[in-house]
């Protein structure tokens, strides 16, 4: 084990689909990718709740929760997510958000404004790789350490 | 009987009686029943030696026995209070696991436990507690938390640990610390969804034959019986799960279900996977465990009649017993008053009937999974709650109302599917049984000792009212 995944191995990431959403194989990929790098990894699968996973991340002590969403409706299913977690107590935890947030083609600045409104620390345009997302968490997570809630640009 | 040494002895240390069932163990058949007063209040062993009487009246003499097990619900059955974190996910696992371990769950807690959760729990007085909270590596604060609570606390009674295995050890030391008695189990939920209950069941187990039966008094007979085994529950349920899957001689009888109505509660007992029929379903929610015990509380024949007219309503109970519902209304004033009776009038029976009809059909609808269509861009999707238990082969019924109804088929029909509520995942087509004789605490009892025996006396007491049942005819076995 590297340095650098004996690191990740004490972080535990909440991966889903949220919503009616069956897309399930990019979630897969990026699941396995996370595992690999060395963190560890909880992942609630297709259609889930909100609040499914907020109850898995207080469960699982999860640091950083990531919520995929590929069908176009995750702005609707995304909305109060922040809140939902500032009411279970685990306000402080890493959100990322990343998919087709949106329907149709809409300016992905916009886009990725409205769900940094929402309260998630970071979001990612369709076409992220799962090195970009393991190069913000490990980014991130040094940034927590050193005090900061996330890293900045 | 001459025979020494060829029979079983099985008792249950019942709350109103002791009951006794003699088992001949070469012809896998009962061949004496007798029961005597429930007197584990007072001294269990006068109960148990009026009940030994019977039998000796029965049998000419006593024999000596192979095996003498014994399995309680007496003296308020094993009461217990179960604590976990998320209400939905290890609060639910650790309910489950008590459930399967026959326990009468008097209090379910979840999250930090407050000083007034603390007060409640002490007043719920239960004799063992189950505590969880936390995947493994996950939450740790919570669980120490409570145990932090608990350990300042009076309560008395074992402690079974199975949550969060990097916090258990700290935890065990704060009870440990403050003299209270903890055992430990794997935890009921190591990996978020993933349900791990059969350790926890099996320390509960332990507990109850090492420290409950001598809490309750029921050791004053120790010499009268080589063992009390588990809860009397818990007995039907292995009972039921030896049934389903058979021995290494006989072939089980595949997916079961095992109805229990009584005066307090309603019990629902199935064996199978209950997994979706098809694969294009979607299974959602925490994984269903393959022998699975569900307790309606509110759903009794004596205790809360008026509760079960309330939930399927009076004008049905009226419609059901063919009586009106003012009549309704004053007959379950009277089983109110009197818990203890028995029907003695056609009205009552039908009555009776009634109840016991709506309890199954409400028990077993609320055991049973539930699938719905929802909607998503790709179209629609059946997503699945629970357990399917369409496809179960056989069920069975028990408890008075049952084994005292003229023809319990249309009682017992109450527990299958209806082509109007396709979402509720009940059988559809099961052979039908009964429990005449209440052998199935004894199948359980001799299930890990003798399974060959306990197998051979499930096929030869259990009565076939209906083969497959196909819409009103019924055959007689």
């Amino acid at each position: 084990m590297t340095p650098e995944q004996a690191a990740r191995s004490a972080r535990m990431l909440l991966t889903g689909v949220i919503g009616s959403d069956t897309h399930i194989v990019g979630n897969r990929v990026l699941s396995l990718a996370l595992e690999k790098a060395g963190y560890r990894v909880a992942s609630l699968g297709a259609l889930t709740p909100a609040r499914e996973f907020i109850e898995g991340a207080i469960e699982t002590a999860a640091d950083a929760i990531l919520v995929s969403s590929l069908y176009g409706q995750g702005e609707l299913d995304c909305r109060g997510f922040r809140d939902l977690c500032v009411e279970a107590g685990i306000d402080e935890i890493l959100l990322y958000v990343g998919g087709n947030l949106v329907v149709g083609k809409q300016p992905w600045p916009d886009v990725e404004r409205r769900f940094l409104d929402m309260g998630f620390d970071r979001a990612f345009p369709p076409g992220t790789r799962p090195e970009d997302v393991i190069a913000a968490l490990d980014r991130d997570f040094a940034a927590r350490a050193a005090g900061a809630r996330i890293a900045l640009p | 009987m001459t025979n020494s040494g060829s029979l079983a002895l099985l008792i249950d240390f019942g709350s109103t009686f002791t009951k006794l069932r003699a088992v001949d163990l070469d012809a896998g058949r009962i061949v004496g029943s007798s029961q005597g007063p429930s007197t584990v209040t007072s001294d269990v062993t006068l109960g148990l030696k009026a009940a030994l009487d019977d039998l000796a009246r029965k049998l000419g003499g006593l024999p000596c026995f192979r095996h003498r097990l014994a399995s309680s619900s007496a003296a308020g059955g094993l009461r217990m209070v179960t604590v976990g974190l998320v209400k939905d996910l290890t609060a639910e696992a650790a309910r489950r696991a008590a459930l399967g371990a026959g326990a009468k769950l008097v209090g379910t807690f979840a999250y930090r436990l407050t000083r007034s959760d603390i007060e409640a729990i002490l007043g719920l007085r239960p004799d063992i507690l189950l505590l969880c909270g936390g995947t493994d590596g996950g939450n740790a604060e919570v669980i120490l938390q409570n145990a932090t609570m608990l350990s300042a606390s009076e309560l008395a009674c074992p402690i079974v640990l199975a949550g969060n295995r990097t916090a258990v050890e700290e935890a065990e030391d704060r009870f440990a610390a403050t003299g209270k008695e903890v055992r430990v189990a794997d935890n009921v939920m190591p990996e978020l969804n993933l349900l791990n209950i059969d350790p926890a069941r099996s320390a509960i187990r332990h507990v109850f034959m090492e420290r409950i039966v001598h809490a309750k008094g029921i050791d004053r007979a120790a010499a009268m019986f080589d063992a009390v085994l588990m809860p009397t529950p818990a007995a039907v349920l292995e009972g039921a799960r030896l049934l389903a899957r058979g021995t290494a001689k006989r072939p089980g009888l595949g997916d079961l279900i095992v109805v229990d109505v009584g005066g307090a509660t309603t019990d629902v007992h199935s064996i199978c996977t209950g997994a979706p029929a098809r694969p294009d379903i979607l299974l959602h929610g925490l994984p269903e465990p393959f022998a699975k015990r569900t307790v309606e509380g509110d759903l009794g024949m004596r205790h809360n009649a008026a509760a079960i007219a309330e939930v399927a309503t009076l004008s049905a109970i009226a419609a059901t017993a063919g009586l009106s519902e003012p009549r309704v209304t004053a007959l379950l004033r009277a089983l109110a008053a009197d818990v203890e009776r028995v029907p003695a009038t056609l009205e009552e029976a039908m009555l009776d009937q009634a109840l016991a009809s709506a309890a199954i059909g409400l028990a077993v609808r609320r055991h049973a999974g539930t699938v719905e269509t929802v909607y998503t861009a790709t179209g629609p999707r059946v997503m699945q709650r629970g357990k399917d238990l369409s496809g179960v082969t056989t069920l069975i019924g028990t408890g008075g109302p049952l084994v005292h109804a003229a023809d319990p088929l249309p009682i017992l029909k109450a527990a299958l599917s209806d082509p109007a509520e396709p979402q509720s995942l009940r059988p559809a087509q099961p052979r039908i049984l009964i429990d005449r004789g209440y052998v199935l605490y004894a199948v359980g009892l001799l299930a890990e000792r003798e399974p060959e025996v306990a197998m051979a006396l499930a096929t030869s007491h259990l009565h076939s009212i209906a083969r497959s049942f196909t819409g009103g005819s019924s055959t007689a076995a």
